[in-house]
């Protein structure tokens, strides 16, 4: 087991950030943490990092314990953080070469491994410009280079994504995916988008006020709550004959769109419009993780605006 | 040897990024500048200490003050490290945090060396002339009153979460340690209180004694000054770094 945590709390007053977490994450998985901003997802991957103490209970990455060897615990790990946190005056280069001294990277094969890294995320051709000039999807793929050079077990991404348009978040999720395989790393990635969890990891934790409410592969995830969904605006919706269909498991009413979770869609969507009343839209999907999370918690994980982070790192210089 | 690695990265970053701020590099020079020409230029035209010209003989203070202010604000710069997300990558480095805390302060100390070596190779405009020894024992100050300060604003700067106390550093502690130096007049004659308080400031030595080792002006043997200004150094250290080690 690369990553077990047992009883993991992290309490600020009487806020409970993160509340009894158990988790244990194989070697070379892509684990997800997902949930809304403010589930705690940050301040768990804090901990595993050692940037913060536990108030309760323990966790070990790679064998070492968070609370005992934060010092191996960090040369086992490597971490990409939420906002920008490379040096913008330096060159990515540069920055890459000062991540080696703190790491203790061997002279021997320093220059190499940051030609290697460079050439994962695509950056040679602009290794040696300032990180002023780069783009935010760059930026993000130079700190991946930077999180994964000193050959850690473990990389810790926090929302690697946050920010990005749709395009370059796409890109990036191709490269963390590369990544982990090349480099046969083990990967925890925060996030409140439910496509990149369901993309990218091959489990997923759903996160909710500090606490785990559910944990397995996305595909199992959404099976759970049934293998389709029609989603129909209707008028004047005949709610208790579906709920009495055997083949349903679930209806809900949202601003006049009735969502049937079921199984089979396909087999049955004439027998339910039928009898649901007539329908000026319809649509039939698989369920997403948002829905899972709907269920779970009767609330939606909302999407942050771009603009709250993008505000955030304006005004810092990069330093 | 893997600390000494890390300690050597810390450094090299703040002095490249100091090389590459070429902006900060000409304030920080302007500014004693404009302190020698208009004011020791000015007040120098009526009056002079001990036989030396005004100007010369507030050099070493003005060399004091560029170091002061600049090492200070070095220091609480941290402020702002923290703030936006790059100090995290350097927190989670597997670095002791007496490393990263020696590491910030010799980056200033480095600054500091350099910025007043321009204007040592200025001084000879304002009637300043060297021995080597004199260029020995003032960089010793520079890099007693660099270290001292910026363990200060370190530690000062570990503690805030914000700039909003800057303003407050400014006037209570910047200002005060800066003016009752002696930087600005010899300190035999001053009124009894002052003199008391002025006997109290750290850098009221380090003056007397690069005053001393350029214009043989000084208070207090040389080696008295530096001894003094040592101690305050190491317990300011000391300071800096059980700050270093508490802040989150």
């Amino acid at each position: 087991m690369m990553i077990r945590a047992h009883g993991l709390t992290k309490t600020y007053r009487s806020l409970k950030a993160v509340d009894q977490v158990d988790l244990e994450i194989e070697e070379g998985e892509i684990f997800g943490l997902l949930g809304p901003n403010g589930a705690g997802k940050t301040t768990l991957l804090s901990m595993f990092a050692t940037l913060l103490r536990p108030t309760e209970g323990e966790a070990t990455l790679n064998g070492f314990s968070i609370t005992k060897q934060p010092g191996s615990v960090r040369k086992s790990i490597g971490m990409v953080f939420q906002a920008p946190s490379s040096d913008d005056i330096l060159t990515g280069r540069e920055n890459l070469y000062l991540h080696a001294l703190m790491y203790g990277v061997p002279k021997e094969g320093r220059r190499r491994r940051i030609d290697e890294v460079l050439e994962l995320v695509d950056l040679q051709e602009r290794a040696s410009d300032k990180v002023k000039t780069y783009s935010g999807g760059m930026r993000r793929r130079l700190e991946l280079a930077r999180g994964l050079l000193h050959k850690p077990k473990i990389l810790l991404l926090d929302e690697p994504t946050l920010g990005l348009d749709p395009q370059t978040r796409e890109h990036i999720w191709g490269y963390i995916e590369g990544l982990a395989k090349r480099e046969k790393v083990t990967v925890i990635i925060t996030t409140h988008y439910m496509e990149e969890a369901d993309a990218l990891c091959d489990r997923v934790a759903i996160i909710d006020h500090g606490r785990i409410i559910a944990l397995d592969s996305p595909a199992s995830l959404k099976m759970k709550i049934g293998n389709s969904m029609i989603i129909a605006k209707v008028k004047e919706p005949r709610l208790e004959s579906i709920r009495r269909l055997p083949y349903v498991s679930r209806v809900d009413v949202n601003d006049g769109n009735v969502s049937i979770v079921l199984s089979d869609a396909g087999a049955h969507i004439q027998e339910i419009l039928g009898l649901l009343g007539e329908a000026t839209h319809v649509e039939l999907r698989e369920p997403t993780l948002n829905d899972v999370f709907l269920q779970l918690t009767g609330k939606e994980i909302r999407a942050e605006s771009a603009e709250g982070w993008a505000e955030k790192f304006v005004m810092g210089d990069g330093r | 040897m893997s600390e000494l690695l890390g300690l050597y990265a810390l450094w090299y970053r703040e002095v490249k990024v100091f090389f590459r701020e070429r902006s900060r590099i000409v304030s920080s020079v302007v500014n004693p500048l404009i302190w020698l020409i208009a004011f020791g230029g000015g007040l120098g035209a009526s009056i002079s200490f001990g036989g030396a010209d005004y100007q010369s003989f507030i050099f070493p203070g003005v060399i004091m003050m560029t170091t002061l202010f600049s090492s200070i604000f070095f220091g609480m710069y941290i402020v702002w490290d923290k703030k936006i997300d790059f100090f995290k990558e350097v927190l989670v480095a597997p670095l002791s945090r007496t490393t990263l805390f020696a590491g910030k302060m010799l980056g200033g100390c480095t600054d500091a060396l350099i910025q007043s070596a321009i204007l040592i190779a200025l001084g000879p405009l304002f009637g300043v002339s060297y021995t080597l020894f004199g260029l020995g024992i003032i960089a010793v100050f520079i890099v007693l009153i660099a270290a001292g300060a910026t363990s200060l604003g370190l530690a000062i700067g570990a503690q805030m979460s914000s700039f909003e106390g800057f303003g407050l550093i400014q006037s209570f502690v910047v200002m005060p340690l800066f003016f009752l130096s002696g930087a600005l007049y010899p300190i035999d004659s001053l009124p009894l209180w002052l003199k008391g308080i002025t006997y109290l400031n750290p850098l009221t030595y380090a003056v007397d004694g690069m005053r001393g080792a350029l214009l043989n002006l000084n208070a207090f043997p040389i080696i008295f000054d530096v001894g003094v200004a040592a101690a305050f150094v190491a317990v300011l250290v000391a300071i800096g770094t059980i700050a270093f080690q508490r802040m989150n």
